[in-house]
C-alpha cells in the first residue's frame, strides 16, 4: 500500500517534483495516420488492454449499411429540445476545444461525419437529470462516435450518457461548460461482458462554471474512458469521480487529466474501484496538472482500490505537476489494498457474519463515491448495482492476507 | 448467573522475527454482575488477553481455555464469540468508511438478536442511549468512527454495549482519552447496564480514576502476561502509589 500526500508546505523544502510527462504537451492530430499503431510501449497504452481494443485501432468505414453499431435512445433530449443538428466535420462548436490525443479518438474524429449536439439551453435548469441511452447491437459491430456536450451560460443539468448492450465503440465526448454553467455529467458503462468501449472525454470549464464528471464502469470487456478537463476560467470548479467494479476478465481503465489553467480554479479527483475473480483487472492513471497562471489552485486526487479476491490486479499511477508556488493547495494519494482485517474483526465482533461484514465494507468502501452524485435516483440505482456485483462474487474465496 | 472462565490461557503471536509469546498462563474467572479491574504496565499483555477473548485472528492460543457457562469460547468465530454474549469495548475503535453508525447498530442488533428490530422501538432506544451518553444525534448519520474525536469513539463503544445487551464486557482503556464529564458519564452507563443485565466486566485500565465511579470487586495485577497479584479495590489504590517496580524486580 503507498499513500503519499502533498502540501504547499512540504513543497517549499521537498525536492522539485519531477514529472513522469508533461501530459499538457502530448501530440494531438485528426489524422489517424499521425498516430501510428500503439506498440503497447507508450505512456498511454503501456497498462492498456491492446489485444483486445485491436478492433477500434482500424480505420474502417463505419457509418455504410443499414446496421448501426450503437443505437440512441435520445427521445428524452428531444422532447426537451435539447438536441441540435450537427452536419459534417466542421459544424460548431464541434473541435472547438477537441483534439484527439490517441489514434483511437483520432479514428472515431474521422469516422463520424455528423456528431451527436446536445445542448442545455442558456439560463435554463433541467429539473429532472436527461437520460441518453446508447445500446450496443452486437460484439462484432464496429461504431465511432463524436458528441459534443455544449452547457450554455448559466445552465443547470444533470446529463447521463448510458452504456447498454454490446459494441466496439469508438467515442469521443467533447464537453463545453460555458461560463456560469453547472453541468454533472455521469457515463454509466453497463455493458456486456463482451463489449469494448474506448472513450476519450475532453472538457472545457469556464469562469465560475462548474463541471462534475462521473465514470462509472460495472460492466464491459475493456472499458477505457479517459476523461481530460481544463479548467480555464477565473475560479472554474471540476469535480471528477470514478466509480468501478472489475470482475474476472475485465479491464477498466481510466487515464484522468486535470489542468487548472485559470486563476482561483478547485479541482477534486476521486477515483475508486473494487476488483474481484482471477484477471479482474484496472488501470487507473491520475495527472494534475498546476499551470504557470493559475494562482490561488486548490486540488486534490485520489485513487483507491479494493481487491477482494486472489488474481486481480489494479495499477494506480498518480502524478501531480506544480508551475507555480503561489496555489492554496494540492495533494495527491494513491492506495491499493485487500480487505482490512480490522475493519472486518470490528464488525464480526458485533456478532455481523463474515459475510455480511464483507458486504458492509465493500459497499462503504465504494459509497464514498456515489454519495457524491447527488442525485438520489442515480445513487439508489448505483448502490443496488453494487449489491448485484457482490452477489455475483459471493462464492469467490476472500483474498488472502496481506503478506500471507 | 453465567461464568466467564479463563485456564492456564497462553497465547502468542507472529512477528517479523518469528513468534512471540504474550500471554503465559492467564487465569482468571468472572461472574455475572462481578466487576473485575486489570491494571499493569504497558505491553504486559491486557489488550493481548481482550482480543484473545473476542477471537482476533493475530492471536494464536498455544494453551489453556476460555469457556462461557461451560461452552467452548475458543471454538467459536468472532461474531459467534459476540452472539454468546461477549462484547469487547476497544482501545482503538476502527474507523469504517461509508458504513454510517445507525446503519452499524441495526445490522449488529439484527444479528445479535437474530430478528431485525421493530423500528419504531429501535429508533426509541437509540436515541435514548445517545441521550444518556451525551452523543449528538447527528452520529447516527455518520460512518463508524470515522472523524470521531478520542473520547467520542469510546462513548460509541459503549452505546453499542448499552444497545446490545451482552452478559460479559471487556473494556480496555476506555477510560483512557476521556473527559472528567465524560468519564463520569461513561461510567454510570457501565453501571446502568450492570444494575439491568447483570452484566460482568472486565475493566482495563492504567488510572485509579475511572474506580472510584465503577467499584471493582477484584483487582488484578498484570504483568509479563500473567496475574501477579489479586486483591481488592485496595490494590488499585498501592499500584498508584508504588507502581509496577515490586513485581517487575522480582523477575515474573
Ligand atoms: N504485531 C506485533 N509485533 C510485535 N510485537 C507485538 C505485536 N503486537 C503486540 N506485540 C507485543 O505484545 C506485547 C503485549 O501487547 P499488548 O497490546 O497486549 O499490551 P498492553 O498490556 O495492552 O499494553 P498498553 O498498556 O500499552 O495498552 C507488547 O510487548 C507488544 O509490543
Ligand atoms: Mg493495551
Amino acid at each position: 500500500m503507498t499513500t503519499t500526500d502533498m502540501t504547499p508546505a512540504h513543497l517549499a523544502t521537498a525536492e522539485p517534483i519531477v514529472p513522469i510527462q508533461t501530459r499538457s504537451e502530448r501530440p494531438t492530430s485528426f489524422d489517424p495516420a499521425d498516430f501510428g499503431t500503439p506498440t503497447g510501449r507508450e505512456v498511454n497504452w503501456r497498462l492498456s488492454d491492446l489485444k483486445r481494443l485491436a478492433p477500434l485501432l482500424v480505420d474502417e468505414e463505419t457509418e455504410t449499411g443499414d446496421a448501426l453499431g450503437i443505437e440512441y435512445g435520445v427521445a428524452a433530449l428531444e422532447e426537451r429540445g435539447l438536441l441540435v443538428e450537427s452536419r459534417g466535420h466542421d459544424a460548431a462548436p464541434r473541435g472547438e476545444i477537441f483534439r484527439p490525443e490517441d489514434v483511437i479518438s483520432a479514428i472515431a474524429w474521422k469516422r463520424c461525419a455528423n456528431a451527436l449536439h446536445i445542448r442545455l439551453p442558456e439560463g435554463q435548469e433541467q429539473a429532472e437529470p436527461v437520460i441518453a441511452r446508447l445500446h450496443g447491437t452486437g460484439a462484432d459491430r464496429h461504431a465511432n462516435a463524436h458528441i459534443v456536450i455544449e452547457a450554455m451560460p448559466g445552465s443547470v443539468a444533470t446529463l447521463v450518457l448510458h452504456h447498454s448492450g454490446s459494441a466496439r465503440y469508438a467515442q469521443n465526448v467533447e464537453i463545453i461548460v460555458r461560463d456560469g454553467a453547472r453541468l454533472t455529467l455521469v457515463s454509466v458503462q453497463d455493458w456486456e461482458d463482451d463489449a469494448v468501449h474506448a472513450a476519450a472525454h475532453q472538457a472545457v470549464v469556464g469562469a465560475d462554471a462548474y463541471l462534475k464528471h462521473m465514470v462509472v464502469s460495472f460492466g464491459g470487456g475493456v472499458v477505457r474512458v479517459n476523461p481530460s478537463v481544463r479548467l480555464a476560467g477565473h475560479r472554474a470548479e471540476g469535480e471528477l469521480y470514478g466509480l468501478s467494479f472489475a470482475d474476472s476478465g475485465q479491464h477498466i481503465e481510466s487515464q484522468v487529466f486535470l489542468f487548472h489553467e485559470g486563476t482561483e480554479t478547485r479541482g477534486d479527483v476521486l477515483y475508486k474501484g473494487a476488483l474481484q475473480g482471477v484477471g479482474a483487472r484496472s488501470v487507473w492513471i491520475g495527472d494534475v496538472l498546476i499551470g504557470d497562471d493559475a494562482t490561488g489552485t486548490d486540488s486534490y486526487e485520489k485513487n483507491q482500490n479494493l481487491v477482494l479476491t486472489d488474481g486481480a490486479r489494479a495499477d494506480s499511477i498518480p502524478n501531480l505537476e506544480i508551475k507555480t508556488g503561489d496555489i492554496a493547495g494540492a495533494g495527491h494519494a494513491s492506495a491499493t489494498g485487500r480487505f482490512d482485517d480490522e475493519q472486518l474483526f470490528y464488525l464480526q465482533s458485533r456478532g455481523i457474519e463474515e459475510e455480511e461484514a464483507r458486504r458492509l465494507v465493500v459497499i462503504g468502501f465504494l459509497m464514498e463515491v456515489v454519495q457524491r452524485i447527488g442525485v438520489p435516483e442515480i445513487e439508489e440505482r448505483l448502490a443496488e448495482a453494487i449489491e448485484e456485483e457482490l452477489r455475483r462474487g459471493a462464492g469467490l474465496a476472500p483474498a488472502s492476507k496481506a503478506g500471507a | 448467573m453465567s461464568v466467564l472462565d479463563i485456564k492456564d490461557l497462553q497465547v502468542s503471536i507472529e512477528t517479523e522475527q518469528g513468534k512471540k509469546e504474550i500471554l503465559r498462563g492467564v487465569d482468571l474467572t468472572i461472574n455475572s454482575d462481578e466487576i473485575h479491574a486489570i491494571m499493569g504496565p504497558n505491553g504486559s499483555g491486557k489488550s493481548t488477553l481482550a482480543y484473545t477473548i473476542a477471537g482476533h485472528p493475530r492471536y494464536t492460543v498455544e494453551g489453556g481455555s476460555i469457556t462461557l457457562d461451560g461452552e467452548d469460547v475458543l471454538e467459536m468465530s468472532v461474531d459467534e464469540r459476540a452472539r454468546a454474549g461477549l462484547f469487547l469495548a476497544m482501545q482503538y475503535p476502527v474507523e469504517i468508511p461509508g458504513v454510517t453508525v445507525s446503519n452499524f447498530l441495526r445490522t449488529a442488533k439484527t444479528a445479535i438478536a437474530g430478528e431485525a428490530p421493530r423500528v419504531r422501538e429501535w429508533i426509541g432506544d437509540v436515541r435514548g442511549a445517545m441521550e444518556k451518553l451525551r452523543m449528538d444525534s447527528s452520529f447516527g448519520e455518520r460512518n463508524v468512527n470515522e472523524g470521531f474525536s478520542g473520547g467520542e469513539k469510546k462513548r460509541h463503544e459503549i452505546l453499542q454495549m448499552e444497545l446490545l445487551r451482552p452478559r460479559f464486557a471487556v473494556l480496555d482503556e476506555t477510560d483512557s482519552g476521556l473527559d472528567v464529564d465524560a468519564l463520569r458519564i461513561v461510567s454510570e452507563g457501565v453501571n446502568r447496564i450492570k444494575a439491568e443485565t447483570g452484566l460482568g466486566v472486565l475493566l482495563i485500565t492504567h488510572y485509579t480514576r475511572i474506580l472510584r465511579y465503577i467499584q471493582p470487586d477484584h483487582v488484578h495485577v498484570f504483568v509479563n502476561g500473567r496475574v501477579a497479584e489479586q486483591g481488592g479495590p485496595e490494590l488499585a489504590h498501592r499500584l498508584e502509589e508504588e507502581g509496577y517496580d515490586r513485581y517487575l524486580k522480582a523477575g515474573v
